[in-house]
């Protein structure tokens, strides 16, 4: 959800002035960047501007449908077998209004490398920001299918996650690389050409953002530092739970298809009883079925939600640690200068364009993560109301079942 | 707790006591007793004398039902009570005794209360009533005990003999004992099950001058006649596979269910740690943290829920264990017809070579080779004196076997009658209140199931709150 209220400000001044990030972008680009905030319908909304964030966040999504200028779906996932590898590719289609676009529609495929790579681009293009993250590579539970449709499915989702976060952010969804992901026949081409020139810049790209330890955290980045240490920390202890539970809940299901037959077994041996008796097998074999949809949704609706928010926890604090390297950079050249020239009040202007990055990046880094606590909130409100609704469904199915069998037991009058 | 099936005793079920085929072996009673003892034997020689006379009982009018123990008199199993004594062998002993009260019930009319008797029993006395019972009245499916030790457990569930909550389930199941004992048409006529209920000194002596321990088949006898019996009756060796089957889909459904109280368990309770982690997470959010905080409160009382719900469940476990055992006591009954139908042969058997000796004696033909033949080959004819002596030995045991067999046979048919009487109240019993067990389980599903919807609804408030 863009909040071009909270950015925009950072926005106008984020590209011009965070200059050794788009080295590796060609000059034009560049431009085109810093032309971004103004025509673009991302600004149209402003008049919203007027009602509070709260009822923003609380309108519901027409609003922005009808601002929002760029659609991108991740849908029909199919299975490549060559010689050399066997791999899945997703179509991607896009659907915009935006001049950056030539055409209103595009559909390309793209596999997970494509998504990788584009991650990596927004990364070294948009240092400041905060990048979404992407399903893992490789599953850590077990050996998984990769090939299998739930885990496909599960990726899937995840990936169509990904480019929407990215669609919705006010900057990073007119980076050129996010343009030509949508867009390229060929990405590779532009891979290739990527990789070139990050062999000649990487090193200096390093040399730029280490070699400075930040001596302390400003209180208000210490502070988003340890709301993320214990989010992430509790954000695994949720998921560790909800792993178990759903492996309870898999336990739980085996006994209880055991169960349900053993009282078709009986049935099999009683007169009068006999209906009765496969009224509960049937009605248990009911609740069998309820359950496994139930684990079913939780394993594909609930635990991926849970491993995107830890791993975006994740990319929120390396986004921190290179700010505090920025800063680090920014403190240590300072100092050097005051030792040197304690006469001299006129601060040079490399040191001066160090201040102004820092500044930069913590308008960035705050304005994100103000968006990124809203999305939580509601992502968090509609997930954990989505776990009580599947709960609560459970349990009116198991209850239909149940009750459905009690006439059965009643029907009879009894004998005396 | 099962209630013994108020409505399903039929009322062609016999009050008296068919006598036992082993009857003739009963020793007299012999030394001296204590006079009210002696009473007591005298009431129970008269019973039989009784039995004798009505050898094919006739049918009891529906008083039978009416008769009954249960309508006359309030029984119960108060409270039970550790205690601690010296058994026979003088080794300190732990056991638990059980407070058995009575009441009599007067007469609308009179309208008073009766005072209430009580006195303690201890579970082995339960026990020695029980096999008085079954060996007493071999062709009624006499209720069973509850089980001696915790079985089907789940792992939660302690399978301490001196536990509470076991202690507790036993008391409930001994009561169902007394009561389904004292609403049998047969069975709550008998003397010692009074004398159980109203007096406790001297009971045990009371109950070993009965012999009824010599009335007892062995085991081994029993199993010679599982396999020897020629010709066994269709419907027994029906009723006799079907406790078979009974027995065993109930102790599976017990060990199952036993495993899916293990597992539903532990979802519940794993969902509690949400309890914990949702308030410790709410701790750091502004926004979202009290719905966090009271959704995590919700989580705790679901977690919790599950404890009274696997409790109530046992109650439903118990009554399967209660028909577990029942399965048992039907084996028992065709047991007993077996062996009757195996005495009944062998008593044939005998019958009919003793007829043929007879004939070979008297013909002078031996027809099978026999070391007799042999001998009187070698050593010559015994003389024609020696011979008709023989005869008529042969001729008066054969007679003598007549007789017996006849008897066996009437015997026989009167015990399937009135086995197969009890038989047939006994299915009654069982149908309802099996029935009404599913329905209670049912219930207790569907409230379990409202529970879940009912804290999931909070939690989902909560929720919508953040």
């Amino acid at each position: 959800m863009p909040h071009p209220l909270a950015t925009s400000s950072s926005e106008e001044m984020g590209p011009a002035l965070t200059p050794s990030p788009d080295l590796l972008l060609p000059r034009s680009i560049a431009d085109k960047d810093l032309s971004l905030p103004n025509g673009t319908p991302v600004d149209t909304s402003s008049p919203a501007s007027s009602s509070s964030l709260l009822n923003r966040l609380q309108l519901d999504d027409d609003l922005d449908v009808e601002t929002r200028d760029l659609f991108v779906t991740v849908d029909d996932p199919k299975k490549h077998v060559c010689t050399m590898e066997t791999y899945i590719t997703y179509r991607v289609t896009t659907k915009t209004t935006r001049a950056e676009f030539d055409l209103p529609e595009y559909s390309v495929r793209r596999r997970y490398q494509d998504f990788d790579w584009l991650r990596n681009k927004l990364e070294e293009s948009q240092p400041t920001h905060l990048i979404p993250p992407l399903p893992e590579k490789f599953v850590v539970k077990g050996v998984v299918d990769r090939f299998s449709e739930e885990f496909v499915e599960t990726r899937r989702k995840a990936l169509d996650k990904f480019l929407k976060r990215i669609t919705d952010h006010p900057v990073l969804s007119f980076n050129e690389h996010f343009n030509i992901f949508l867009t390229a026949k060929d990405l590779n081409a532009y891979k290739k050409q990527g990789m070139a020139l990050l062999s000649k810049m990487g090193e200096s790209v390093k040399y730029v953002t280490g070699g400075y330890k930040l001596r302390s955290r400003p209180l208000e980045f210490a502070a988003i530092g340890d709301y993320l240490d214990t989010f992430s920390l509790k954000l695994g202890t949720i998921d560790r739970i909800a792993q178990r539970i759903i492996k309870e809940q898999l336990e739980y299901l085996v006994e209880l298809r055991e169960y349900g037959p053993v009282y078709s077994t009986w049935g099999g041996l009683e007169v009068e009883l006999s209906e009765p008796l496969e009224g509960v097998s049937a009605c248990i074999g009911n609740c069998c079925t309820a359950l496994e949809e139930l684990s079913e949704d939780m394993t594909e609706d609930f635990l991926p939600v849970l491993r995107e928010y830890i791993l975006y926890a994740e990319s929120m604090k390396n986004v921190l640690k290179k700010r505090d390297q920025v800063q680090a950079e920014y403190e240590a050249k300072l100092e050097a200068v005051v030792l040197k020239r304690e006469d001299r009040p006129k601060v040079p202007a490399d040191v001066e364009k160090c201040q102004d990055r820092v500044e930069c990046f913590n308008a960035d880094l705050k304005a994100d993560m103000e968006r990124w606590q809203n999305n939580k909130r509601q992502d968090f409100r509609q997930l954990l109301m989505g776990m009580a609704d599947k709960n609560i469904q459970y349990y009116e199915k198991c209850l239909t079942a149940w009750e459905s069998i009690i006439p059965l037991l009643q029907d009879k009058p009894e004998t005396k | 707790m099962a209630r013994p099936g108020p409505g399903s005793a039929p009322a062609r079920s016999a009050a008296a006591e068919p006598p036992s085929p082993m009857e003739s072996t009963e020793p007299e009673p012999s030394g001296s007793r204590p006079e009210e003892e002696e009473e007591e034997e005298e009431e129970e020689e008269e019973e039989e004398e009784e039995d004798e006379s009505i050898l094919s009982p006739p049918e009891q009018p529906l008083a039978a039902m009416e008769d009954c123990l249960a309508k006359k008199m309030e029984i119960t199993v108060s409270e039970a009570e550790k205690r601690t004594g010296r058994n026979a062998m003088n080794i300190q002993e732990t056991y638990t005794a059980y407070l058995i009260e009575t009441r009599a019930v007067e007469s609308q009319s009179e309208g008073q209360c009766a005072p209430v008797e009580s006195l303690w029993r201890r579970y082995s006395e339960f026990e020695l009533l029980r096999n008085y019972l079954s060996v007493t009245y071999p062709h009624i499916v006499v209720p069973p005990l509850p089980e001696k030790r915790a079985d089907f457990v789940w792992h939660k569930l302690s399978a301490d003999n001196m536990d509470p909550d076991f202690v507790e389930r036993r008391r409930i199941g001994l009561e169902n004992f007394l009561l389904r004992v004292a609403s049998h048409p047969v069975l709550c006529q008998d003397k010692i099950f009074y004398a159980f209920l109203m007096q406790e000194g001297g009971w045990k002596e009371m109950v070993n001058e009965t012999g009824f321990q010599l009335k007892a088949d062995s085991r081994l006898k029993a199993l010679n006649a599982t396999f020897r019996v020629k010709n066994p009756d269709k419907r027994f060796t029906e009723l006799k596979h079907y406790s078979d089957e009974l027995q065993s889909v109930i102790s599976h459904l017990l060990r199952v269910r036993a495993r899916v109280a293990d597992r539903l368990y532990g979802v519940y309770k794993v969902h509690g740690n949400y309890g914990r982690v949702f308030s410790e997470w709410s701790a750091i959010e502004k926004e979202m943290g009290d719905g966090l905080q009271s959704a995590g409160h919700h989580m705790d009382v679901y977690a919790a829920s599950i404890d009274d719900i696997l409790e109530e469940e046992e109650h439903y476990a118990d009554q399967l264990k209660e028909y577990l055992f029942y399965a048992e006591a039907l084996r028992a009954v065709c047991r007993k017809h077996e062996l009757m139908q195996y005495d009944l042969e062998m008593a044939a058997q005998d019958l009919t070579s003793k007829k043929q000796q007879c004939e070979e004696l008297a013909t002078g033909t031996v027809r099978t080779f026999s070391l007799k033949g042999m001998t009187s080959k070698l050593f010559g004819q015994e003389t024609p004196e020696q011979r008709e002596a023989k005869i008529k030995v042969l001729e008066e045991q054969i007679q003598e076997g007549e007789e017996q067999l006849k008897s066996k046979n009437l015997e026989g048919r009167d015990f399937v009658k009135s086995a197969w009487a009890d038989i047939e109240r006994f299915k009654e019993q069982k149908n309802h209140d099996l029935k009404e067990a599913l329905i209670s389980y049912a219930v207790m599903q569907i409230s379990m199931c409202k529970k879940g919807i009912q804290v999931w609804t909070n939690a989902k408030e909560c929720f919508s709150k953040m």
